[in-house]
């Protein structure tokens, strides 16, 4: 009894901060618009009881998911958005695995210092961090004043406003979530297995890639999975960074919330994200388990 | 008439002429200021089953490291086959290196784990598939093959590792505590392996143990270390026979230390023989030495229980003889040790087989009982 109550805790967590908000906005993108408060129809009527139950059923359909499929623009947004959500991460990965390297390799005493310099940006605000970076990529910005003046460039480069932008903060956004389960991953990497490796005839280099890199790669995956998921429904950075022509799932469900104000096409823009994510979340468990399987 | 080859006796470091595998040269290294390995200077021949005995933290896996690659000294040379291995990366020798946590690669599986070394040499799939096939029968694994290490026991990890160091049949074999894990049978047949391997490709070994039955059964010699330095390179009877110093005669087996004063005074033109003088009321004990030793040096005899003979009566034959009192017998099956108190206190083991069964031995606890035993059956010491 005591035992299902402890496993019951998480589920009910999940249950009240998950499962039932979502139920809401499926129901939600199944409704339709009204100018009303809330601004959806039908609203559940219970004082009717079960009449009033199976009228408010009959009133949903799914004309919004329709619709959806017709627009281009919904499913070119969600393409999009996968494109830069796999770019970025890739990216994520090529400046983040160095950076994870250079941890496990650095002597002992450094590396609280070096963990605490990967965290340390979670201590700001993520908003001001992303407003600094509009300071540094713009027209007048640091990154061109910076350039011009050693005489790399005559024009200066616009990048605020594009994709490039972009990737730019998603990167710089997602870099620790990286970081952190790769360096995880060789942090448990045994000295003696490299020595193991070269003893069996490897050099350094081979070595590497045939001991540390396959052994690190459940960090990669985690991570990979880590930045992907949020970057995939990233609203804030394009919005911030990117330009008329960044198309991204999460700023047209925002559009759709808050411009349009047609909270059911939005839910249903929500619910098929969510139902994209699902997939690589499953994954992203499964290469949990399977780590935990193997530390065994 | 015998094969004359075959009766030659291996024993390559007594012959001049004969050219060491390795080379230590007054080999120091150090840690900081922590000095692991002392101004060593050792020769190791090709072919020989070398073992390095010592207790934990005296060096012998940084002398291990430094034949592999791993470490270099920080003063003297190491020669390997005459040249100074120094500049030489790990990859570059011809030695492989079972190390003592395994180092097995977590992430293949036995059979690749084994196979790694071949395929670095870039030999074909069908020898690199044959040598690990022949691998994995030496060491009984052929049906964990496809097992990850994670998924197999301590002890068939340690056959993996050992399989793994043999596959590319190096000219050098390093061993660290290659056998640890083991259980006794097949830790027995394992080393009988080892030899067999030994004499079919000729590999030299050197292996670290702290099992000295080991050491004894596999060894063409032995070094004991003591922090960092080498107090003795002996044959394996020869280290249990005629240790150099309490240090070893204590490290190897069991053995009764009795401590006392030379004296030569009544010994007349006997030069070969000693009388040590242990307990006051006792007459000295009689000892065969060559040693050149002052009157009333301190000195200890090292005797091992199993030449130590125990009767009921005072015997006749031999020159020592003490009178005790038997306080313990520990019973082990094949043998028997008893424990028995001088009139001073002083503890001294006396071994007997027991041929016949437990319950018709002759001693008893309490029992009044005679310890005899020769001349040359201890050795004398100075430390
Ligand atoms: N890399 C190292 N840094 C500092 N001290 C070390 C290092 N390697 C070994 N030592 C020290 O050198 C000594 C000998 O170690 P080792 O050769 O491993 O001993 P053994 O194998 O005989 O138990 C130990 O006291 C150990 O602490
Ligand atoms: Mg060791």
């Amino acid at each position: 009894m005591r035992r299902f109550g402890l496993i019951s805790v998480p589920y009910l967590w999940l249950l009240a901060l998950f499962l039932v908000p979502f139920l809401i906005v499926l129901k939600i993108s199944l409704s339709d618009i009204e100018l009303a408060i809330p601004p959806y129809t039908p609203t559940l009527d219970l004082s009717r009881g079960w009449e009033g139950f199976t009228d408010w059923a009959s009133q949903l359909d799914l004309e919004n998911f329709w619709f959806l499929a017709e627009d281009s623009l919904y499913w070119k947004a969600y393409l999009s958005s996968l494109k830069i959500a796999i770019v970025s991460t890739i990216m994520t990965l090529i400046v983040g695995y160095p950076i994870a390297y250079g941890m496990t390799r650095a002597p002992d005493e450094w590396r609280p210092t070096l963990m605490m310099l990967v965290i340390l940006p979670f201590w700001t605000s993520f908003l001001i961090r992303v407003y600094a970076w509009k300071a540094i990529l713009s027209q007048e910005g640091l990154l061109n004043q910076l350039l011009m003046g050693i005489g790399v460039i005559g024009e200066p480069l616009t990048i605020l406003n594009t994709n490039t932008a972009v990737y730019i903060g998603i990167v710089y956004t997602y870099l620790p979530f990286m970081v952190l389960p790769i360096y995880a991953a060789l942090e448990r990497l045994d000295e003696s297995l490299l020595e193991a490796a070269e003893d069996l005839g490897c050099s350094r280099f081979t070595a590497f890639w045939l001991v540390t890199f396959p052994m690190s790669k459940q960090g990669i995956i985690a991570g990979s999975f880590l930045v992907f998921i949020p970057a995939m429904g990233e609203f804030v950075i394009p919005a911030l960074l990117g330009g008329s022509k960044t198309l991204m799932i999460g700023k047209v469900l925002w559009e759709e919330f808050f411009s349009n104000r047609d909270w059911p096409v939005a839910s249903a823009v929500a619910v098929i994200l969510l139902l994209l994510l699902i997939i690589p979340i499953v994954l992203f468990q499964r290469n949990e388990e399977k780590q935990r399987e193997a530390e065994r | 008439m015998a094969d004359a080859a075959a009766q030659q006796v291996f024993a390559p470091w007594n012959a001049p002429e004969a050219k060491p595998i390795i080379q230590f040269r007054n080999v120091t290294k150090r840690f900081g200021d922590f000095t692991a390995i002392d101004d060593l200077t050792l020769d190791i021949h090709e072919k020989e089953f070398f073992s390095l005995l010592g207790p934990s933290g005296c060096g012998k896996t940084t002398m291990m490291r430094m034949l592999a690659g791993f470490e270099t000294p920080t003063e003297g040379t190491i020669l390997l086959d005459g040249q100074d291995i120094a500049p030489v990366p790990p990859n570059k020798r011809a030695v492989n290196m079972m190390f003592q946590s395994y180092a097995l690669f977590p992430h293949l599986s036995v059979w690749d784990n084994i196979a790694f070394g071949l395929r670095r040499e870039g030999l074909d799939k069908d020898r690199i598939g044959n040598r690990v096939e022949e691998m994995l029968r030496l060491v009984q694994l052929g049906k964990f093959a496809q097992r990850k290490p994670h998924q197999i026991s301590g002890g068939q990890r340690q056959r993996v590792a050992l399989a793994r160091s043999l596959a590319k049949a190096p000219k050098l074999l390093l061993l660290d505590e290659p056998l640890g894990a083991l259980d006794k049978k097949l830790r027995q047949e394992t080393q009988f392996e080892l030899m067999d391997i030994q004499e079919t490709t000729g590999t030299t070994f050197v292996i670290v143990t702290h099992d000295q039955e080991e050491a004894m059964t596999v060894s063409s010699r032995v070094a004991v270390m003591d922090h960092g330095k080498i107090v003795q390179v002996d044959t394996p009877d020869r280290i249990y026979e005629e240790p150099n110093s309490v240090y070893v005669a204590d490290f190897l087996g069991d053995v009764n230390i009795i401590r006392g004063k030379a004296s030569r005074k009544d010994m007349g033109a006997d030069t070969d023989h000693v009388h040590i003088h242990f307990a006051e009321g006792q007459s000295p004990l009689w000892a065969a030495t060559k040693r050149d030793l002052a009157e009333g040096t301190e000195v200890a005899l090292a005797i091992r229980p199993e030449k130590v003979t125990i009767t009921r009566d005072r015997p006749t034959d031999r020159n020592n003889a003490i009178r005790g009192k038997v306080h313990d017998i520990a019973y082990l099956g094949n043998i028997s040790t008893y424990h028995v108190e001088l009139p001073g206190g002083q503890i001294i083991k006396a071994q007997t087989a027991n041929t016949r069964r437990v319950a018709r031995r002759s001693f008893t606890w309490e029992d009044e009982v005679w310890l005899s035993f020769t001349d040359t059956a201890g050795a004398v010491l100075v430390d």
